[in-house]
Order: C-alpha cells, then structure tokens, then sequence
C-alpha cells in the first residue's frame, strides 16, 4: 500500500512538472505552431493526472474531444488565418503590459495558495475508489438529465453559430 | 496523495492561464490560455469529485461537472475561432490591438 502511495505521488510530480513546464511554454513561445503543441503535452498531461485521480471516464474524454479535436481545430485556426509560421516576435505584449500580465498572476496565485492551503492545509483523499463509467452514465441520466440536454442544445446553437459566423457569402 | 496537490497545480495551471490571457496579442493563443484556464478549473472539478467518492460512493458530481465544462469548452473554441477567422476576414490582421473600434 505504501509502495503504490509512493508510485502514486512520484508520478503526480513528474506530470505536474511537465505540466507546467509544458503551460509557461504555451504563454511565452514565440511559435505559434508550436504553443499548440506544447498545448498538446499539457492537455494529455491532465488526462493523465485524471488517471491518477481514477477517474477513467473523465480521462478518455480529454484525450478524445481536447487531444482529438480541440488541437485540430486551433491548429486550423492558425492555418485559416495564414499567421507566420515560424518565429513571430509579434505575439506579446511588451513592457509594462507584460509585467503588469505577470504581477497580476503572481498575485493571483498567492491569493488563491493562501486560501487553498488555509482550508485544506495536508488533508489526505484517503483510498480513492474507482469511479466507475456506468456509475458515470447512470448519475448523467437521472441527477443531471435537464443540464446534460440543456448542453446538447448548447452544442447545436455553437454548432450553427460558428458555421453562420465562419461561412463566405 | 493529498488534496492540496491537485488543488496547486490546479492554481499554477490557472494562473499561467491568466498571464497568458493578459499578455498575449494573438487572438488565437489568447484562446489556448483559455483553454489551460478551463483545465485547471476541471481538474479542481475531479479532485473535489474524488474527495466526495471517498466519502459518499453514489455521489460522482464532480466527474459529471468536469464533462459538462469539456463540452462547453468545445463550444467555446468553436464559436471563438470563427469569431477570429472573422475579424482576419474584415482586417487583415489577428492582432487584439488592432481591434479597437469602440475606444474613443
């Protein structure tokens, strides 16, 4: 048991570093192309965190429709809109605009540690059970069954926006 | 594990979300930091879920939220990009400075 507790956390940090590692990256690289593959890495990075979190359905999800699609469809939006493909200094702010961009975060995070920290402090998860997909589909149908249809019309009004904003006439 | 893992590299994946959101000219990575900023939130959404499972084995909130927030993400990026590809169209240009009709 303390063996796999061990296993568990080496493998948060090792995602967690290249998470973030892969996320400063998307917010300062000077490449467009490449911020969307480094989005790639932080994106399969959380479906892996999900994992550790045992939460499979959740997961699978994110690999299909933000690995799947989501990429797809920024990497579309960088070709449709012919930016430079190479290295574009014309991507960021500069000066005290940036600064500003960075102070705001950082004071954001210090906020945000201190209230997490102030609550949760080392509280453990315990044994984490398996959340199973069936449990998943059977709680979407009866709790959740007026927001998931409210969604699938959400889905068809994005769907018919985006072709009605997107299309030549 | 503790809680408070997740709920940091929740806050630091938010955070970097945010600067890039603020520091970004490009429309199109304006909308990748979106994107990070909603991953953090649904990474919170799960962590909180598990926590609930420990306790109460019927309750999966959390997951259920987490999907609803993919799926309005998606929707998201669709109507943003085609909302970028239509100001590319009228202007030539994708940068968000440029686009400042309504300042006086």
């Amino acid at each position: 048991m303390l063996a796999l507790l061990v296993a568990q956390n080496i493998a948060f940090y090792v995602i967690a570093a290249l998470i973030v590692f892969g996320a400063i990256r998307v917010v300062t690289c000077k490449n467009l192309v490449h911020a969307a593959l480094w989005l790639v890495l932080v994106l399969g990075g959380v479906a892996a965190q999900y994992i550790l979190l045992a939460a499979e359905f959740v997961a699978i999800t994110q690999v299909l429709v933000y690995l799947g699609a989501i990429v797809v469809l920024f990497l579309f939006g960088i070709m449709l809109t012919r930016s430079k493909t190479g290295t574009d200094t014309d991507l960021d702010h500069t000066g005290p605009k940036r600064v500003g961009a960075a102070i705001i975060g950082l004071l954001l995070f210090g906020l945000m540690g201190y209230a997490l920290w102030d609550q949760y402090r080392d509280q453990e998860f315990g044994t984490l059970i398996v959340q199973r997909t069936a449990a998943v589909s059977d709680s979407i149908f009866s709790t959740y069954l007026l927001p998931f249809e409210v969604i699938s019309v959400l889905l068809l009004a994005a769907l018919i926006g985006a072709i009605v904003l997107a299309r030549r006439d | 594990m503790l809680i408070n893992q997740f709920l940091f590299l929740g806050a630091i994946l938010f955070c970097i979300g945010v600067y890039g959101v603020l520091a970004r000219r490009n429309l199109v990575l304006v909308l990748m930091s979106i994107e990070l900023i909603l991953n953090a939130v649904n990474i919170n959404l799960v962590a909180f879920g598990a926590m609930w499972h420990a306790t109460d084995p019927a309750n999966l909130s959390g997951q259920v939220f987490a999907l609803f927030v993919i799926a309005v993400a998606a929707a998201e990026v669709g109507v943003g990009l085609a909302l970028v590809l239509m100001i590319y169209r009228n202007r030539q240009s994708i940068d968000a400075d440029d686009v400042d009709l309504l300042k006086g």
